[in-house]
């Protein structure tokens, strides 16, 4: 068996690998590595060739692709190592992980520090159970975008997208662009679950009938889908009889939600959070097994990619840091928790000492729309400690709040920080 | 399909053909291969097992229900005990985990009595009625009104498609020829005495093929064969439609048991209860229809699952479901296996209503089928070099590590994860697609490999084996499709890339 050492490596190389990766090296770890299980760097990135990227970080509106390009050249200036068409079998609380790949065969890479970037993956059409058929034609709408960006080829002609999640969404234009027809895009809930901006560009400016708070209920077709019959839904989501309709069309997307990939994280004994289905993190991207860091969407799942570089670039840091036995330990002693209308906050828990350093910032998404100004309030042991206004909040976007030295004194002692939404009267 | 000219040709000659590659017909060819003779096994699919074989409850039953006097009473006991071995024999999973009928009330409690009386009558061996105690100290999540339960040591578990795959496989190394997407379309039937005709081979899409036996082994379109032949029996052939939740391995408060609630006179109830490879199942319902091909999910069959499932324990939460499906079983008999020569032919041998337990009766099938077919006059002479002996595939997943990196060495493609929640490889996937008894859609591959039933439900595997297919059987990946005619993935190449490019 091939068996090396390394001080950090990094599992994924999407944006969050990418930049975990770059952090590592310029934080002062010798060797790096990044495994991909795919045969180029850049993860789901690739197939995303679409604009859009960027706007944060660059000020510029990147592809995809391009956007992974500016993070695969500067990983491959400081020298990270990557380890591409292999995939990662098992990784042991001890920071062991045993890959395979067709060259090498077994690889087994003692890491000092092991950062999680393995993102996220598509709901599936099993756990939803719906009823019907199971014929060619049903896709996840990521799926749907690997075979038209990466293999060239077209999955149906006339389609129906269950859920308005941003690839549904962009999916939808893209299909169009290719000559297909978007008969349907329907969405359970009262609203749509991607971005606004996503719902503009892609959906409204492309004549896309959307309806809210319908979903499919049966699925006809034998071989190949031949239509799909979607209803009405009441307010706790089940079907109202005599709303149904049936749609003819050949393929139906999924685009239901994502979920982050932790299978590996569990064989760890990295504890997860049922909430966000990722591990639990501090301020340093700390999971609770030491020296196993994790960043962005198997974190819990972003809607810009930018946050997810941002969340990289943190986790990479520390584990460098780590790594290099400069930081090792930690004094995790302040909870975060989720107050009215928020769903989760990341971190969940943090060493108050840390923002005696340096900002520090609380990542949420609310339970609930509000389309009017909100206060975000952060408290500590009931106490406020900041609080600012936003314009609108959506479950579809993040919400960040900063914290900086100065708010060390209001948290220092105490035992739990909460973030909460409050509508401004 | 109309009898064109051209399927009236004939193509070749046997001494048995077998009409129907699901687990009963795949297992009579392994049986008879082990005589000198020249044997062809044909199915309108392209793939074995894909009707009832390849969607069922997967229970090898110990016998203690079907009534005492009954073919299918006598053939399940036997079946049962030449089960495993069989198993063994051709490398195909199962579990000996014992059966478990529950009662809930003390009016259950006496339809043991009658079970426990029926299955002893019968011979089968160990059955025990125990406490409601006990049955909750065996399987804790069990509800706690349990007042007792049948247990039946010899029942248990196994894999019937992968059974069908390696008992056609190992007939196949044996001498049979396997022709798949070949459908019997009518018979070739010749005069023979003053009261019998000759039934002297089949018509198929891909022409005519003679025989001196023919065995008719097909499933849910058993009716259509003898029509055909106008046999009638006095019942209906319905198709019984059963729905069945599947769950993640990984489930918490998973039933690791299997447990049957107490039986109707129409069906053995709705089953909570594991597979042979550790996932919990909830099934089947029993629903009837006349279209045989109607394998939709009924949003009212879950329900009724998720009620039943729930007598048997309460505590059962309906989350971390990998699956919903629906397999097709033969209903509407008169509950009993026909299995014989009809009197007004010669050379023809009939199998209809092989229902639950079919899979378990299935080699005492096979042995009854062999003595009706020497009653036909087909001399049976052993062959030297039989070999009963089938060895599977290695199992990427199952494999040490050690294990895992000699093969990689010996094959790099076992180095190439395709399906990563069931970590099934490119080597396993190339394998099956030149197997002896190939896989070359998208669903055979799904069936033998697991690929495709995990957490992602075939979201990161589907292009890398649409890719594969077309690569290893020549074929544009347009023409790449998932379980039968016209269920192809792809319908073009999209507008600036070239075929091919």
């Amino acid at each position: 068996m091939f068996e090396k050492q390394y001080d950090v490596a990094v599992i994924g190389s999407g944006p969050g690998g990418l930049a975990a990766a770059i952090a590592a090296k310029e934080a002062g770890a010798q060797d790096v590595v990044v495994i991909e299980r795919d045969v180029e760097l850049g993860g789901i990135l690739l197939q995303c060739i679409h604009n859009g990227f960027g706007s944060v970080i660059f000020k510029e509106d990147l592809t995809g692709p391009e956007y992974a390009y500016r993070f695969i050249d500067q990983a491959r200036e400081v020298g990270v190592e990557a380890m591409m068409d292999t995939f990662v079998l098992d990784l042991t609380p001890h920071r062991e992980i045993y890959a395979i790949n067709k060259r090498d065969g077994m690889v087994k890479i003692n890491a000092r520090a092991v950062v999680l970037a393995m993102g996220c993956r598509e709901r599936p059409r099993g756990a939803l159970a719906i009823p019907g058929f199971r014929p060619a034609g049903i896709y996840t709408a990521g799926t749907a975008q690997r075979l038209v960006n990466i293999e060239g080829y077209m999955p149906g002609e006339r389609f129906v997208i269950l859920g308005s999640g941003d690839i549904g969404m962009i999916m939808a234009r893209r299909l169009t662009f290719e000559g297909a027809k978007v008969e349907r895009m329907l969405e359970i809930l009262p609203y749509i679950s991607g971005l606004k901006r996503n719902y503009v560009q892609c959906v409204l400016d492309y004549n896309i009938p959307l309806q809210l708070q319908r979903t499919v209920i049966d699925i006809k077709g034998r071989n190949r889908v031949e239509a799909v019959v979607s209803a009405q839904v009441d307010e706790h989501w089940q079907p109202i009889p005599g709303t149904e309709e049936t749609i003819p069309c050949d393929t139906l997307l999924l685009s239901v939600g994502l979920i982050p990939e932790n299978e590996l994280s569990k064989k760890a004994g990295v504890e997860l959070n049922p909430l966000t289905g990722g591990p639990y993190v501090d301020d340093t991207m700390q999971t609770n097994v030491p020296g196993i860091f994790a960043a962005g969407n198997v974190v819990h799942v972003y809607d810009l990619v930018d946050w997810v570089t941002k969340a990289g670039l943190l986790a990479g840091r520390h584990a460098g840091e780590y790594a290099t036995q400069r930081r090792t330990e930690s004094d995790r002693k302040l909870r975060v928790v989720a107050g009215d209308n928020v769903h989760h906050v990341i971190p969940e828990v943090l060493d108050p000492s840390d923002l005696e350093r340096e900002p520090l910032e609380l990542q949420f998404r609310v339970r609930r729309p509000v389309e009017a100004p909100v206060w975000v309030k952060v408290e500590a042991d009931g106490e406020l400690v900041k609080r600012k206004t936003e314009r609108y909040v959506r479950p579809s976007e993040m919400i960040m709040v900063k914290l900086s030295p100065k708010d060390y004194d209001k948290v220092a002692g105490a035992k739990k920080l909460s973030v909460r939404v409050e509508e401004k009267g | 399909m109309d009898i064109k000219e051209e399927y009236k040709e004939v193509k070749g000659k046997y001494d048995v053909i077998i009409i129907g590659a699901g687990l009963v017909g795949s297992i009579i060819a392994r049986r008879l291969s082990q005589y000198e003779l020249d044997i062809l096994l044909i199915d309108k699919e392209p793939d074995v097992g894909t009707g009832t074989s390849k969607a069922n409850t997967a229970i090898v039953h110990a016998g203690y229900d079907s009534p005492f006097g009954t073919l299918r009473g006598k053939l399940v006991v036997k079946g049962n005990r030449m089960f495993y071995p069989m198993c063994e024999e051709l490398d195909v999973p199962y579990k000996i985990t014992g059966t478990y009928v529950v009662a809930l009330t003390d009016e259950d409690l006496k339809t043991l009595e009658k079970l426990m009386e029926n299955g002893r009558k019968k011979g089968v061996p160990g059955l025990e009625i125990i406490s409601g105690e006990e049955m909750r100290r065996r399987e804790p999540l069990v509800n706690p009104e349990t007042t007792g339960a049948l247990y039946a040591p010899t029942g248990g578990v196994s894999d019937p498609f992968m059974l069908t795959v390696a008992a056609a496989e190992n007939a196949v190394m044996n001498g049979t020829d396997l022709m798949l997407e070949t459908k019997a379309l009518d018979f070739v039937v010749e005069p023979f005495s003053l009261h019998k005709k000759k039934v002297a081979g089949v018509v198929t899409n891909r022409g005519t093929f003679l025989a001196d036996v023919t065995i008719a082994s097909a499933g849910l379109y058993c009716d259509e064969l003898m029509e055909k032949l106008d046999i009638k029996y006095d019942f209906y052939v319905r198709a019984r439609k059963g729905e069945y939740y599947v769950f993640d391995k990984a489930k918490k408060g998973s039933v690791h048991n299997v447990l049957f609630p107490c039986p109707t006179p129409v069906t053995k109830g709705i089953l909570v209860t594991t597979t042979v490879h550790g996932n919990m199942l909830l099934g089947p319902t029993a629903y009837e229809l006349k279209d045989k091909e109607d394998t939709s999910v009924r949003a009212e069959g879950l329900a009724e699952l998720r009620e039943g499932a729930k007598r048997l324990v309460p505590s059962l939460e309906i989350t971390d479901v990998i699956r919903v499906f629906a397999g097709l079983r033969a209903g509407g008999f008169l509950h009993d296996f026909i299995i014989e020569a009809p009197a007004k032919y010669w050379g023809f041998i009939n199998l209809a209503g092989i229902e639950s337990p079919g899979m378990a009766s299935s080699p005492a099938i096979a042995e009854y089928v062999e003595n009706l077919v020497r009653e036909q006059g087909l001399e049976l002479r052993k062959k030297k070099d039989w070999n009963p002996i089938r060895v599977g595939r290695p199992d990427f997943s199952e494999l040490s590590p050690e294990e895992q990196a000699i093969l990689i060495e010996k094959d790099p493609r076992y180095g190439r994860i395709v399906c990563r929640c069931e970590t099934v490889t490119e080597g396993e996937i190339v394998a099956e697609i030149h197997s002896p008894v190939p896989a070359r859609t998208y669903d055979a591959l799904k069936r033998r490999t697991w690929l495709g039933t995990g957490r992602c439900q075939g979201g990161f595997d589907t292009p890398r084996v649409i890719e594969i297919l077309s690569r290893e059987l020549g074929i544009p990946p347009t023409e790449v499709i998932k379980e039968s005619w016209g269920s192809n993935f792809l319908t073009r190449p999209t507008k600036d890339v070239p075929e091919g490019g």
